[in-house]
């Protein structure tokens, strides 16, 4: 009889066929993606969506791409990172600051600022996307980058996660210390205090820059000239166009530019899976 | 460029003398129509002084208009946007109209979206300048389109008569005959589809502009509209005529399984999957462009009717209108006026675009054009004759885009699972009715 222990659990023949099941789901899309990506527009149209289709057009596929209509993907590419660096960078920054702000101090209010996060936390952002078109209207904000960077500069969930992180990560005691040997709060929170963070920095940037690189229904409401779309709303555009009279399907261009833009956000995810794996588990035993 | 001189000089001449027309009647009674106040004079004066104005719009052809126009008149500058294909746009100018700054000047809107704009109050009346004179260069059914009430929100750009589009050498292959009527159209679409189980004759997973056609082609008018007044009736003879005839094709299995404007339909219309279309006249040139592999296999013919009496319906189609907001709404109206009453039509129509200018439907450069693509045949000569043919007393909902837009959950689901068109069209009726009712409008289904 084999023997099992913490490290060696008995292996699981259902969990392990319903895993490469999953596994099987999660990779076809991509897999039906890249194949595609690599036919010619009149080769999607007459050879089978999992084949290649004949020629590999895929590098002339990408020049197509980044020409088609004067460049404007680039510039959607440009514009995406522009919302990204700004947009995530900015709400990750927030996040961490009022986070620890939340955990490590007490304050009047800090009940009232609890609840309407956990609140702000359970409203999806497309129902917020109407009454935010209306105000930034007034404002004369919309059609304009700023209509797509300040809503993404908050992030109620990541704001949770670094207060609920900062508790447990960061011993009272260490500030105290701190504070003993004459530094000022700004100081600690710069040199003590971030470092702790770094798990839980990471782990918000990450979620904040994929929400923020997905985003879709908001710029779509918000912007109505091309030239400031995030890829998203392009490419649904372009996808939009074999639709109905006078349609002139790119298809081979919209599966080129999906392929191009999961690219950065895999890397993304691959350069930071470290960090982001201790951050998940953080907090889960004590020391 | 003359022509189009003479022509507005001449429209301007017969608005005027409608104008001084109504001015002398308006006093005996009060219920003279209010159609052709206006001059264009204000049109010309604007178009004189120049400015700049922003265009919303998809049609493939309108990057070329623009820089033609611009050609045409240096000293107005026209900032074209395309903000979105359909839906996107509406909501676009929904949220703009709503939030009282953003929209632009002239916008592209298909005719079932236009009333729900010309309603709100959200698009200028062209009658105060004049156009309403246009009347007699448009074919019936797109300006019937435009108008609403009194009122005329827009000039028409493109028409969508519906015709049958086949593909003969599936059709020869098999002994089909191209149907006449609707019989013979069920009948043909089981010979095909028994004789060769991958053919189908058409594909159709429910969409809503495409039923609404078949059910104005059968004479069905779900659709009342008196101001804020809404009837809703899908029980009527018409839609019941049609259900009886497309529950026969969804149960009967004869749609092949493929989701328009996909891919996959293309493919399908390439091989023969999908070996025919009863669709709008706009149809050929996406053919052309998208389908370049078929090349010499499709042909048209009239749409198949009930019981052989020539009758068709409009499917698609749009028109540009002045939205509301422009700050300079005279200069809009005339390059929605050059756009579509003017030298913008030559453009649209070289782009493949299927024209609503009388002018145009009985020139005979377009009318026998012989198009290769289609084996030579003069395909306009069935076209133009579709548009002559089109059923009159149409309308839309006034918030037809929402209605569009929960088919899907509704009448959709008979598609789905075959549970019968008539109670889905009760389902989708119902929820018209509702939503309308929520909306401040008082509807009735009946």
């Amino acid at each position: 009889m084999a023997t099992f222990s913490v490290t060696q659990p008995r292996k699981s023949r259902v969990l392990t066929g319903f895993m490469a099941l999953y596994l099987l789901y999660t990779l076809v899309p991509l897999v039906w993606l890249v194949i595609n990506a690599s036919k010619t527009q009149p080769a999607l149209f007459s050879t089978s969506g999992l084949s290649f289709g004949g020629t590999f057009a895929l590098f002339d596929n990408i020049g197509q791409t980044f020409t088609y209509n004067g460049g404007i993907f680039f510039r959607w590419l440009g514009n995406t990172l522009l919302y990204v660096v700004v947009g995530a960078g900015g709400a990750t920054i927030l996040a961490t600051a009022a986070g620890y702000g939340l955990a490590k101090y007490r304050f009047p209010g800090r009940r009232a600022v609890f609840a309407v996060v956990l609140g702000a936390v359970a409203v999806p952002p497309t129902a917020l996307a109407v009454p935010t078109f209306l105000m930034f209207s007034k404002l004369g904000l919309t059609n304009t980058p700023l209509a797509v960077i300040i809503p993404s500069l908050i992030s109620p969930f990541g704001l949770y996660l670094i207060w609920v992180y900062a508790a447990d990560a960061i011993p009272d005691e260490l500030l105290e210390a701190a504070r003993i040997d004459g530094a000022g709060e700004i100081r600690i929170f710069l040199t003590v205090t971030l470092r702790q963070l770094v798990p839980g920095i990471i782990t918000v940037t990450l979620f904040t820059m994929v929400q923020t690189w997905n985003n879709y229904f908001l710029p779509l409401i918000m912007l109505s000239e091309p030239k400031w779309y995030p890829l998203t709303v392009g490419l649904n555009q372009w996808s939009a166009q074999a639709n109905g009279a006078g349609a002139q399907p790119i298809f081979n261009l919209v599966l080129t530019g999906s392929l191009l833009t999961i690219i950065p956000l895999v890397v993304a995810f691959l350069l930071m899976q470290r960090f982001w794996q201790s951050g998940l588990s953080a907090g889960s035993v004590k020391q | 460029m003359s022509r189009f001189r003479t022509r507005a000089k001449a429209a301007a001449a017969v608005a005027l003398a409608a104008a001084l027309a109504v001015g002398c009647s308006s006093g005996g009674s009060s219920s003279a129509p209010a159609a052709a106040t206006g001059t264009q004079d204000s049109v010309d004066a604007a178009l004189k002084a120049g400015g700049e104005i922003t265009y919303w719009s998809w049609t493939p052809s309108a990057k070329d208009q623009v820089a033609a126009f611009e050609k045409e008149y240096p000293n107005v500058k026209v900032n074209y946007v395309n903000a979105g294909t359909n839906k996107d746009e509406y909501t676009k100018l929904q949220n703009a109209i709503k939030a009282g700054s953003g929209a632009p000047d002239v916008a592209q809107i298909e005719y079932y979206a236009l009333p729900q704009f010309a309603l709100t109050d959200s698009l200028a009346d062209l009658n105060q300048f004049g156009f309403g004179s246009f009347e007699k260069d448009y074919s019936a059914s797109t300006w019937a389109q435009v108008k609403n009430g009194n009122g005329v929100y827009g000039l028409p750009q493109d028409s969508g008569p519906m015709a049958l589009f086949y593909n003969k050498e599936v059709f020869d292959k098999n002994g089909i005959a191209v149907p006449k009527t609707w019989a013979e159209y069920i009948e043909a679409a089981k010979k095909l589809h028994t004789a060769d189980p991958t053919k189908y004759m058409t594909s159709d997973t429910g969409d809503p502009g495409a039923v609404l056609s078949m059910i104005w082609q059968a004479g069905g008018r779900p659709f009342a509209v008196d101001g804020k007044n809404v009837k809703v009736n899908f029980g009527d003879a018409g839609t019941k005529k049609w259900t009886a005839l497309w529950d026969q094709m969804i149960q009967g299995k004869l749609l092949a399984p493929v989701k328009e404007w996909s891919d996959d339909w293309f493919r399908a219309l390439g091989d023969g999957t999908v070996s025919s279309l009863v669709t709008g006249a706009w149809m050929p040139g996406n053919f052309i462009s998208s389908v370049p592999g078929a090349s010499g296999k499709w042909a048209v013919a009239p749409m198949p009717t009930y019981d052989g009496k020539p009758v068709t319906a409009e499917n698609g189609g749009s028109a540009q209108s002045v939205v509301k907001q422009s700050k300079n709404a005279p200069l809009a109206a005339a390059f929605v006026r050059w756009l579509n009453h003017g030298g913008g039509v030559q453009p649209f129509i070289k782009s493949g675009g299927f024209p609503s200018t009388t002018a145009d439907l009985t020139s005979p450069a377009f009318v026998d054009q012989e198009v290769p693509y289609f084996g030579g045949q003069k395909i306009n000569q069935v076209l133009t004759q579709a548009s002559k043919d089109v059923a009159p007393g149409w309308s839309y909902l006034p918030y037809q885009t929402y209605a569009n837009s929960v088919f899907s959950d509704t009448a959709g689901k008979a598609y789905l699972n075959g549970t019968g068109l008539d109670a889905g069209l009760a389902a989708w009726q119902q929820a018209i009715v509702d939503y309308g009712n929520q909306q401040g409008f008082t509807v009735s289904a009946g």
